[in-house]
């Protein structure tokens, strides 16, 4: 009796994700019998139980515990970014409802795909062996594929859907190649037992599997020179599935590639720390001369994202435990700007249509103030100014960076961010400087919720900041 | 010594009349209580710097009226406190916001109450340029001005504004952020960036030269300095007038405060080194901008011109690196503010009636308007440098410490004094003097009360500084000397290089 106890794994560590998952299997039913109408209702238990899993997540205990044998583990940074994750998955529910309604999309496998796409991230956040890391991608991929072509009469969105998923598996693949790789030439598959093993010298083969398995995680993250998928991808799917994918999935994607860097490669960090740093430089140009020709707003903020990514890969680059404090701010600065700018896009509503140009945002400080001024704040924060949220996230990932002496990174980041200040001053432009266009009309009390909140995050971050920075420092310690 | 005192009051106060600007209605009545309600913030903030002019002791070197509480951590604290080369700045920017304001009575009719609640803002922004006595404070509110300000000349600006406004935002931008990098490099280095304790903390001679580049690149693009001062006539010429007062007469006198309160003190060695350029700069400034002043048919690009080689003279005292030259540039930025806005305004009362800034649209002005004629000579006299005028003081202070420091720059400077009294002169002449010929100066009518109340104030006050320096001066002496004497313990054997 005994024996078969303590043979079971703990599931405490790993309770969030259960309760997720349970949750999901249940609402799978709840649909079947249901159907559609129970959409509404199905929404509701997936919020909570996100909301539930964002509790249980709190009340974990502060320290490191591995459970499945060493297989998950549960640790500050881990929490910090699951809570993250979970944050943006709850927003994209929320954001979605009554889009999907007036899109005559509301399908109840939305939110349980957000849900199980929701529950890879959580793993790919506390995977500490490879092949759980590869499990929770794959369970947010497959999700997210579906996800991106809901909107199955729109060739825009399918085009969407096939090009994420044509991308993604062959990204996939380049990943479980790179796995196999390491996992040939150090015998492991647990993040410790390889930070031991390429400890003091490492064959060519381990080198060949890191630059794979970077590859692989570069294109989860969207950086340069895996971004391609992008635009397209934002454009194309729906407005609140491109809010979706510009938030969760990525604090997840940063989350594995900081551990897995961290935890199973810190030992040669020189090797990748020239890769990592190139995709960082390659992003932010890219992100910030790119972005300045667009037009749809959309395709705007898939470039920013691309730009974002390469800020927060600067922190990383740096490979210390400043490094993925500052990260971790970034992360959270980013996620709340993002929603912001994507609750704003979804009030650009005229008359009943759906606008997404930037011209159409013309002279919005006087038909809608309050979002222009929302939006004004958001693009000054995405700039970087102070007192603004913005300004703090990179001010730690520079500062993590300079502190590692990576000076030539600092500034050719911080040089494009004066560069991608251009097209943020752009849409202040036009909403405060140009004759208006015909005003939007009011969006929904969820949609805007969201925008003010994430407006009063930026804005009152210079206040908030110390917590919030405590919260990171106590994130990057438990990686160290 | 903890906690929150006098400072804080001066930068909150003016943010709660932002606010309650806003709460404004959206109508004819309520743009009318905006302004009220921003001309009295701003009053109240005047006489709350005065109050804390009286508990502020001149006869002291350090930092007073300090007040300190960790922010990011304990290391990057919120940390204000003035010391005598600061108080004259903040006094300035109090006394020359509520002119701002009542500039704007009648020439800003639309989106009154944003434009007043930008106002008190930047009014918050530029108190803690001053006041702060961290770096990162500091870098806050010295790039959280760019917000306010690019909206102030993008909304109410002229034809251009657009362009005027993203080059400012750009320019300035990208000369700050090599200062922010160099902001984490010192936080590497000493550990923190309080203030108080980088200027006791001596950096590494070869990291200086770096450090003192980048901030050397954020300082110069906001005074500006030749060749990077291009983004001023434009953005001075786009911007409303009282946008115009406030850029002139304290946002760049940031690039200034910041070489005495961070380049000189804390890089004493790169300081030193990189004289020379400094004063070659700042001479080709003087003579090659008085020159374009010359050539301008537009009268606030004229005058902004002429502030770019006033700034000059700043640049040139701070680096000779004795007291004269110091004590002058900080004057001198006193001065300047005082003169320009004056002049700034003085263009805003015939642009308000005539709504053209073109010198060949006016001429005979004596005739029609003799107050206005008598006002706008003071000033353009105070800004060609007349002794009895405040301008004078400074401009003879920089030159006398750079005669001390470099013989041939103050003997090119000094051309530049000629240079100023052409340009100025000339553009007196052609504006005011002369028959009456354009048919519609016929009926413009002279200074009105509202206008006489602002300028007057100003014509005293440059008087009374061209007679009375002492009242600055004073102010800074102590402050100026210190600094003096840790540049030279810090540089050892090496000043006496540069004062042979």
């Amino acid at each position: 009796m005994n024996q078969t106890l303590s043979s079971l794994p703990a599931l405490g560590p790993a309770l969030p994700e259960i309760v997720l998952a349970v949750t999901a299997l249940v609402l799978v039913l709840v649909g079947a019998f249901k159907g559609d109408q129970a959409k509404k209702l199905i929404d509701t238990i997936a919020i909570l139980a996100l909301v539930v899993a964002g509790f249980l997540l709190l009340d974990q205990s502060p320290g490191k515990v591995s459970t499945f044998n060493d297989a998950f583990r549960a640790d500050s940074f881990a929490r910090a970014m699951k809570g993250l994750t979970l944050i943006g998955s709850i927003a994209a529910i929320i954001l979605s409802s009554r889009f999907l309604v007036e899109q005559k999309i509301a399908r109840f496998e939305y939110t349980i795909l957000i849900l199980l796409s929701t529950i890879g991230m959580m793993m790919m956040c506390s995977a500490n062996e490879l092949i759980s890391l590869y499990l929770g991608v794959e369970l947010q991929s497959l999700a997210l594929y579906v996800v991106a072509s809901i909107q199955r009469d729109s060739a825009k969105s399918a085009e969407a859907g096939l090009k994420y998923f044509v991308l993604g598996a062959l990204s996939s693949g380049m990943l479980l190649y790179g796995m196999s790789l390491v996992y040939g030439f150090t015998g492991s598959v647990t993040f410790p037992v390889i930070a031991k093993a390429v400890t003091g010298g490492h064959g060519a083969g381990v080198m060949i599997g890191l630059v794979f398995i970077v590859a692989g995680l570069a294109f989860k993250m969207s950086v340069v020179p895996f971004h391609m998928w992008t635009p397209d991808v934002y454009e194309g799917s729906p407005t609140p599935v491109a809010a979706f994918f510009a938030t969760a999935p990525k604090m997840a994607a940063v989350a594995m590639t900081t551990r897995i860097l961290i935890d199973a490669f810190l030992p040669v960090l020189k090797d990748w720390q020239p890769i990592i740093a190139f995709a960082a430089i390659a992003s932010m140009g890219l992100g910030a001369f790119a972005a300045i020709g667009q037009k749809n707003i959309k395709r705007l903020m898939a470039y920013s994202s691309i730009a974002n990514m390469g800020y927060a890969l600067v922190g990383l680059a740096a490979g210390t435990q400043n490094g993925v404090e500052g990260v971790v701010i970034f992360m959270t600065i980013y996620l709340a700007m993002t929603l912001g700018v994507f609750a704003v896009i979804l009030s650009m509503q005229v008359n009943g249509v759906r606008v997404e140009n930037i011209d159409d945002l013309a002279g919005a400080s006087r038909t809608n103030p309050g979002l222009a001024f929302v939006m004004a704040a958001l693009m000054f924060s995405l700039i970087g100014i102070p007192p603004l949220a913005g300004f703090f996230g990179k001010f730690y990932v520079f500062a993590a960076a300079v502190e590692a002496k990576l000076f030539a990174l600092a500034v050719i980041g911080i040089v494009s961010s004066v560069v991608s200040a251009f097209y943020y001053l752009r849409v202040v432009k036009v909403m405060y400087f140009d004759a208006p266009a015909p005003a939007f009309q009011t969006a929904g009390g969820e949609v805007r919720a969201v925008m003010w909140l994430s407006g009063a995050f930026v804005i009152l971050f210079v206040v908030v900041a110390n917590p919030i920075r405590s919260m990171a420092a106590a994130a990057a310690k438990s990686l160290f | 010594m903890f906690g929150f005192g006098i400072l804080s009051g001066l930068l909150v106060l003016p943010l709660v009349g932002a606010l309650l600007v806003l709460a404004t209605k959206n109508d004819e009545a309520g743009s009318r209580n905006a302004r009220w309600i921003a001309f009295w913030t701003t009053i109240v903030t005047f006489v709350l710097s005065l109050v804390a002019l009286s508990r502020f002791d001149s006869k002291q070197a350090g930092f007073q009226l300090v007040e300190r509480m960790n922010w990011l951590g304990e290391n990057i604290v919120y940390q204000l406190g003035v010391d005598g080369i600061a108080m004259p700045f903040v006094i300035l920017t109090t006394f020359l916001m509520p002119f701002c304001i009542a500039a704007s009575f009648y020439s800003i009719k639309e989106r009154a109450k944003e434009y007043y609640a930008l106002f008190l803002l930047l009014e918050t922004l530029m108190i803690g340029v001053f006041a702060s006595l961290d770096l990162v404070l500091f870098y806050v509110f010295f790039e959280a001005g760019l917000i306010p300000m690019f909206l102030i000349i993008g909304i109410w600006g002229g034809a251009r504004r657009i362009y005027a406004s993203f080059k400012f935002f750009l320019y300035t931008l990208l000369g700050s952020v090599l200062m922010l990098i160099a902001i984490m490099a010192m936080y590497w280095t000493a550990g923190t960036t309080d203030i108080v304790k980088l200027l006791a903390f001596k950096f590494p001679s070869g990291m200086q030269y770096w450090l003192w580049l980048a901030f050397f690149a954020s300082f110069a693009v906001k005074m500006p300095m030749w060749p990077v001062h291009t983004w001023l006539p434009d953005a001075h010429v786009e911007a409303p007038t009282a946008g115009s007062v406030i850029l002139a007469g304290i946002l760049l006198k940031m690039g200034g405060y910041g070489f005495i309160r961070f380049s000189l003190p804390m890089f004493p060695e790169a300081s030193l080194y990189f004289a020379n350029l400094v004063f070659a700069l700042s001479v080709i400034a003087i003579i090659y901008t008085s020159l374009v002043a010359m050539m301008q048919e537009d009268i606030k690009k004229l005058i902004a011109y002429s502030s770019v080689a006033h700034m000059g003279f700043v640049t040139m005292g701070l680096f000779t690196l004795n007291a004269q030259g110091v004590q002058g540039a900080v004057f001198q930025m006193v001065s300047h503010g005082l003169v320009s806005g004056a002049l700034f305004l003085c263009v805003g009362v015939v642009y308000d009636r005539m709504h053209t800034r073109m010198i060949s649209a006016y001429g005979g002005l004596v005739n029609k308007m003799p107050i206005y004629a008598v006002i706008f000579l003071l000033f353009t006299m105070a800004n060609v440098g007349l002794p009895g005028t405040s301008g004078f003081v400074g401009e003879f202070l920089t030159l006398l410490g750079s005669y001390k420091a470099n013989t041939w720059v103050a003997f090119f400077a000094t051309t530049g004094v000629i240079f100023s009294a052409c340009y100025a002169l000339w553009l007196f002449a052609r504006v005011v003097y002369g028959k009456v010929e354009k048919h519609a100066l016929e009926t413009i009518p002279d200074l009105d009360a509202r206008e006489l109340a602002l300028l007057v104030p100003l014509a005293l006050l440059t008087v009374y500084y061209g007679v009375q320096p002492d009242v600055i001066l004073n102010m800074s002496q102590a402050s100026v000397d210190a600094l003096i004497g840790a540049m030279k313990t810090g540089l050892g054997g090496k000043l006496a290089l540069l004062a042979q």
